[in-house]
C-alpha cells in the first residue's frame, strides 16, 4: 500500500473558530495508482492534498495518521517532513507556474532545490536533461528566465522539477486549470507517462474537472464539504455512481455532443454548507433529493459497497 | 437585419514607449448576431475574444472597421446616445467577485441602474420591478438583497448581474466567460438561464474557451484563433464536421466523459503550435450555407 | 468597517502612536492659552533655566524670550504646516494620480512627465530663489511650497493603485450603467483606496512637519513668527549647546521627534489593521 490515510482531520484557525476543511478522511492508494480527487470549490480537496506535504500557517492537524510505503509520515512536524519532501512525497502546487522565481534562471532554481536536498547539480544534470527532453523542452531552457517560457512550458518545467528525485507519491493540484485545452491534453498525458516510466509511483490528481480525470486516472475519489462521498474506478464513477451527489454532478456536465435543445441538463440547487459550524449529519443532506431523517442526524460512514467501490451514504450502504 | 453586425473589425494596440510598436489583437473579424440567437465565440487565451466583447460595448475602441447595432454604427455614440445604447446592450463578465465593488452591498448594482435610467420611479414600483427581475433568474429576493458580495456565492452573483441587465429591457447580452469561475453544479443553472433568455428573444454573444459549453447552448459558433476567424457557422456543422485543422485539433483535445482521447502520441508539438497559423493571404471560403472556413489562397 | 475598528483598538502601535499625537495636539491647542508672555517679547532674565516660581516654565533664551511661549506657538504652527502642507500634497497627488491611472493613454503620459519633472526639481534651490523674491514669508507660503513640491510620490503611488482598480470589472460595469467618469472615480475607485489614502495622508503630514523643521533650521522659515525649527536654529546660532542652555533646544527637538515618530508608528499599526495578512493571530 503506497499511501494510507486514516481519519485525517485538518482545520483552519480563524478568529471565529475552526473551519473544518478536512474532517475525518480515510482512504488508501495502491502502488502505481493514479487517483483523481474531484470536488467543487471549498470541498477540501486542495487542503487534503496540501496537508500531506506541508501545513501552512493557519492549518492545524487535529487528528489522524498518514502512512507512506509502510512508514508514518510526520505531517504535523514541518522540520521532520523536510526529509520526505521531494524525495518520498512531492507536490505540484496550484499556480505552480507563477511560483517560479522571476529573477532566477530555471537552472539556478533547480540547482538550489537539489542543494537543499544534498545533491549536486552535476550528479543529476544528465538525468534532468533527459527528462526535459522527454517533455519536449530543450536543454537551453535551463538558461532561460521564467518570463521567457509560455504557460505550458512552465507547467512542464515544474512537473519535471517536482518529480526529479523520483518520489513515491506525487500530488498534482489543479495543474491543468489555467491552461488552454490543447496544452491541457499534453500535460495530462504526461502525468500518465511519468508513471509509465516510473518517475513517480502513485499520484493524487486534484481538479474540479472530472472529464480530465476520466482520461488519466485509474480511480476517482469525490469529496464534498470536507468529507469523502465516493471512491471507485473512473469507469464506475462515470457510468454507475452510487452517491447522490456524484450522480447529480455527473449528470450536470455538458459534453460535446449534448445540446440544450435536445436535453436540458440540470444542476444541483443550493450551496455547500459552511465549514465553520457544519451540520451534524450528512453534509449533503440539504441538497439531496433522497435525504431522510437519519441522514440529518448521523454522518454516514465511508464503507465498501462493492469491490474497489466505497460510498458514504445511508441509502446506498443499506 | 441582424441585431449586431461586425464589419471587418480590427483592434491594434500601441505598445512600447510612446506607442512605437504595434500589437494586432483582432484582425478582419466579420460576423453577425440575430435576435433570439446565441452565437458562441470560442477561442483560447490570446485569441482576442474578450477584446471583441469589449469592443461591442464601447469599453475598448475599434481601430478600424465598424460595429453596428440595429444598423447604427456604435463608435460615434456619446453622452445620452451612448446611455441609450446601454439600455439595449449589456454585459456580464467572468469574475463575479471582481464585478462587484467589495465595499458596497451587492444590490448597489441595481441602484446604479436606477439612478441613471429610472430616476423618477417611486420606491414600491421599483421594488416590484426588482423582484420580477430576480424571479426571472430564479433568485429569492429575501436571500440576495441587502447582502455584501462576499456573503453570496458565485452563481448567485452572476445571476444577479443578469437580473440587473434584465431591468433595462435589453435586446443584446455579451456573456464573457460567465460560468468559467463557477462550480460545475451551478454552471448549468446559469447556462440554462441563458437558454431562457434566448427564448424571450434576446441575442446573446457567448464568449468561452470551453467547447462543450459552446456546443450545448449556441445556435452558431465562431472559432477564433490569434485574432482571426478560422471557422464559423451553424453549431452542428462546425462541431459535427470541422474543416479547419485548428478546429479539428481543438475538438480532439477536449476531454470526454465517456471515452478516452484517441491514443495519439503525446507529441509536444501538441497544442497551438501543432497547427500552422493562417497567413495574411488566407481568406474565408463559404463551403455551404452557414459553414465558412479560412483557407489559404490557392 | 466594523472589523477594521475592532482591530484598530487592539493594535498597540496604532493606539500608542495616536495617543502621543493626540496629546501633542491637545498641548498645541490649549498650551498657548496658558502662555504668560508673548513669544517674541524680550523681557525676561537672560538665559534663565526653567523654574516654577516665576512664569518662565521652560526658561528663557539668551535674549530673554519665554521658551514656553515660543514652544507652544511653534507646536501649533507645526500642526498647521503639517495639515496644510500635507493636505495640499495629498489633494494634488490624488487629482494627478487618479486621473492618470483612470484615463491612461496620452493623459497618463503627460501627467507622468509632469510628475517626474516636479520630482527632480531641486526644492532647496527653488526655495532660495523664492526666498529672495518674497519680502515677508508667512507660514501659509511655507505650507503651500511644501505641498506643491512633495505631491509627486503620492501621485505615483495612487496612480499605480488606480491602474489596478480600473482593470477590475466593476468599473466596466459602472460605465455600462451610465455612470460618468467623475462619479466612477469618486464613488467606485477612491472609496476602495480609502485605507491607502489615509495612510498616505499621515505620511505626508509627518513629512511636511519634517521638511518645515528643516527649512526653518537653515533659516528659510517664516519671517514673522517663531517655529520649532527656528527655535533650534536660533539656539545653535547662539551657541546654546556650548552654553549649556539645554532648555532652549531640547523641547523643540523632542517635540518634532515625538510627533513625526508617532505618526510613523501609527502608520505601521494602520497597515496591520487594514492588511489582514500582516496580523498575527
Amino acid at each position: 500500500m503506497a499511501l494510507s490515510v486514516d481519519d485525517l482531520r485538518v482545520y483552519y484557525r480563524t478568529l471565529k473558530g475552526d473551519v473544518r476543511a478536512v474532517d475525518g478522511v480515510t482512504f488508501d492508494i495502491a502502488d502505481g495508482e493514479i487517483m483523481g480527487l474531484a470536488g467543487e470549490s471549498g470541498c477540501g480537496k486542495s487542503s487534503l492534498g496540501n496537508s500531506l506535504v506541508y501545513l501552512t500557517g493557519r492549518m492545524r492537524l487535529v487528528g489522524g495518521r498518514v502512512e507512506l510505503d509502510g512508514r508514518e509520515l510526520p505531517v504535523a512536524d514541518f522540520r521532520a517532513m523536510n526529509e520526505h519532501r521531494f524525495r518520498d512525497i512531492s507536490v505540484i502546487p496550484q499556480y505552480a507556474m507563477s511560483a517560479l522565481n522571476p529573477t532566477r534562471r530555471i537552472g539556478g532554481i533547480i540547482g538550489d532545490l537539489l542543494r537543499s536536498r544534498g545533491y549536486r547539480m552535476d550528479e543529476i544534470k544528465s538525468e534532468l536533461i533527459r527528462r526535459l527532453e522527454l517533455v519536449g523542452l530543450d536543454r537551453g531552457v535551463l538558461d532561460l528566465f521564467p518570463i521567457e517560457l509560455s504557460g505550458g512550458m512552465k507547467q512542464r518545467t515544474v512537473m519535471v522539477i517536482s518529480t526529479l528525485l523520483d518520489p513515491s507519491l506525487l500530488i498534482a493540484d489543479e495543474i491543468t486549470s489555467a491552461l488552454d485545452v490543447s496544452t491541457q491534453k499534453a500535460v495530462a498525458k504526461m502525468l500518465v507517462e511519468f508513471r509509465e516510466r516510473e518517475f513517480v509511483k502513485s499520484m493524487i490528481v486534484i481538479t474540479h474537472d472530472i472529464s480530465i480525470l476520466v482520461q488519466v486516472a485509474d480511480t476517482i475519489m469525490v469529496m464534498y464539504a470536507g468529507h469523502l462521498a465516493e471512491k471507485a474506478s473512473a469507469q464506475t464513477i462515470i457510468e454507475s455512481p452510487r452517491h447522490p451527489y456524484t450522480k447529480l454532478l455527473i449528470s450536470s456536465l455538458p459534453e460535446v455532443g449534448v445540446r440544450y435543445t435536445e436535453r436540458k441538463l440540470v444542476g444541483i440547487p443550493g450551496i455547500p454548507p459552511q465549514l465553520l459550524d457544519p451540520p451534524k449529519g450528512c453534509r449533503f443532506a440539504d441538497r439531496c433529493p433522497l435525504a431522510r431523517a437519519q441522514c440529518r442526524e448521523e454522518c454516514p460512514p465511508f464503507v465498501q459497497v462493492a469491490e474497489g467501490h466505497q460510498v458514504a451514504c445511508w441509502q446506498e450502504a443499506a | 437585419m441582424s441585431l449586431v453586425e461586425f464589419d471587418n473589425c480590427c483592434k491594434i494596440y500601441k505598445v512600447g514607449a510612446f506607442g512605437s510598436k504595434r500589437l494586432t489583437a483582432v484582425r478582419d473579424v466579420s460576423f453577425d448576431i440575430g435576435a433570439g440567437e446565441v452565437v458562441s465565440l470560442i477561442g483560447e487565451s490570446g485569441s482576442g475574444k474578450s477584446t471583441i466583447g469589449r469592443m461591442i460595448l464601447r469599453l475598448s475602441p475599434v481601430t478600424s472597421g465598424q460595429i453596428r447595432f440595429k444598423g447604427t454604427d456604435v463608435a460615434p455614440l456619446k453622452g445620452d446616445a451612448l446611455k441609450e445604447y446601454y439600455r439595449h446592450a449589456q454585459a456580464v463578465f467572468q469574475d463575479p467577485f471582481s464585478s462587484y465593488n467589495p465595499i458596497y452591498r451587492a444590490d448597489r448594482v441595481f441602484k446604479l441602474v436606477k439612478d441613471a435610467y429610472f430616476r423618477g420611479v417611486p420606491r414600491d414600483e421599483w421594488q416590484r420591478k426588482l423582484e420580477t427581475s430576480l424571479e426571472a433568474v430564479s433568485l429569492d429576493p429575501s436571500q440576495v438583497l441587502h447582502k455584501f458580495p462576499h456573503q453570496l456565492s458565485g452563481g448567485q452573483l452572476q445571476r444577479l448581474l443578469v437580473a440587473r441587465a434584465l431591468l433595462l429591457d435589453i435586446e443584446f447580452l455579451v456573456a464573457d466567460e460567465i460560468i468559467s469561475m463557477l462550480d460545475a453544479s451551478t454552471r448549468i443553472d446559469v447556462l440554462n438561464l441563458l437558454g431562457d433568455l434566448k427564448a424571450r428573444g434576446l441575442g446573446i454573444l457567448f464568449i468561452t474557451h470551453d467547447l462543450s459549453l459552446g456546443n450545448y447552448i449556441s445556435d452558431r459558433t465562431v472559432i477564433l484563433r490569434k485574432g482571426v476567424i478560422v471557422e464559423m457557422g451553424a453549431t452542428e456543422k462546425v462541431f459535427g464536421d470541422p474543416q479547419h485543422p485548428y478546429t479539428q485539433m481543438l475538438l480532439a483535445s477536449v476531454p470526454h466523459l465517456h471515452h478516452r482521447w484517441e491514443d495519439t502520441e503525446a507529441s509536444w508539438q501538441a497544442g497551438d503550435d501543432a497547427v500552422e497559423v493562417d497567413s495574411h493571404e488566407s481568406t474565408l471560403v463559404t463551403l455551404e450555407p452557414d459553414h465558412i472556413v479560412r483557407r489559404e489562397a490557392a | 468597517m466594523k472589523e477594521a475598528l475592532y482591530f484598530a483598538v487592539r493594535n498597540r502601535k496604532l493606539v500608542f502612536g495616536a495617543s502621543v499625537v493626540g496629546a501633542m495636539l491637545l498641548f498645541a491647542i490649549f498650551g498657548p492659552l496658558l502662555a504668560q508672555h508673548p513669544a517674541l517679547e524680550y523681557g525676561g532674565v537672560l538665559s534663565h533655566a526653567p523654574t516654577t516660581h516665576d512664569s518662565y516654565w521652560f526658561g528663557t533664551t539668551l535674549l530673554g524670550q519665554d521658551v514656553y511661549a515660543q514652544f507652544v506657538t511653534g507646536l501649533r504652527l507645526a500642526f498647521v504646516v503639517g495639515a496644510l502642507g500635507g493636505g495640499i500634497a495629498a489633494l494634488v497627488g490624488m487629482l494627478v494620480g487618479f486621473t492618470a491611472g483612470y484615463r491612461g493613454g496620452i493623459v497618463d503620459e503627460v501627467l507622468n512627465m509632469l510628475t517626474n519633472v516636479v520630482l527632480v526639481i531641486p526644492t532647496f534651490a527653488l526655495l532660495l530663489v523664492i526666498a529672495a523674491y518674497l519680502q515677508v514669508r508667512g507660514i501659509l507660503a511655507e505650507a503651500v511650497f511644501i505641498g506643491m513640491t512633495s505631491w509627486p510620490w503620492a501621485a505615483r503611488a495612487l496612480r499605480a493603485q488606480t491602474f489596478s482598480l480600473t482593470s477590475r470589472d466593476f468599473v466596466g460595469l459602472a460605465r455600462l450603467s451610465g455612470s460618468s467618469s467623475w462619479r466612477i472615480m469618486t464613488r467606485e475607485i477612491a472609496p476602495n483606496m480609502s485605507s491607502y489614502i489615509v495612510m498616505m495622508f499621515i505620511l505626508l503630514f509627518g513629512n511636511a512637519i519634517l521638511i518645515a523643521a528643516t527649512l526653518d533650521f537653515i533659516g528659510l522659515g517664516p519671517s514673522n513668527t517663531i517655529s520649532l525649527g527656528m527655535m533650534m536654529q536660533l539656539s545653535v546660532q547662539n551657541a546654546a549647546l556650548q552654553l549649556h542652555l539645554w532648555w532652549w533646544f531640547v523641547p523643540p527637538g523632542i517635540a518634532i521627534m515625538l510627533i513625526v515618530g508617532s505618526l510613523y508608528v501609527m502608520n505601521v499599526g494602520l497597515d496591520e489593521v487594514f492588511n489582514p495578512k500582516l496580523r498575527s493571530l
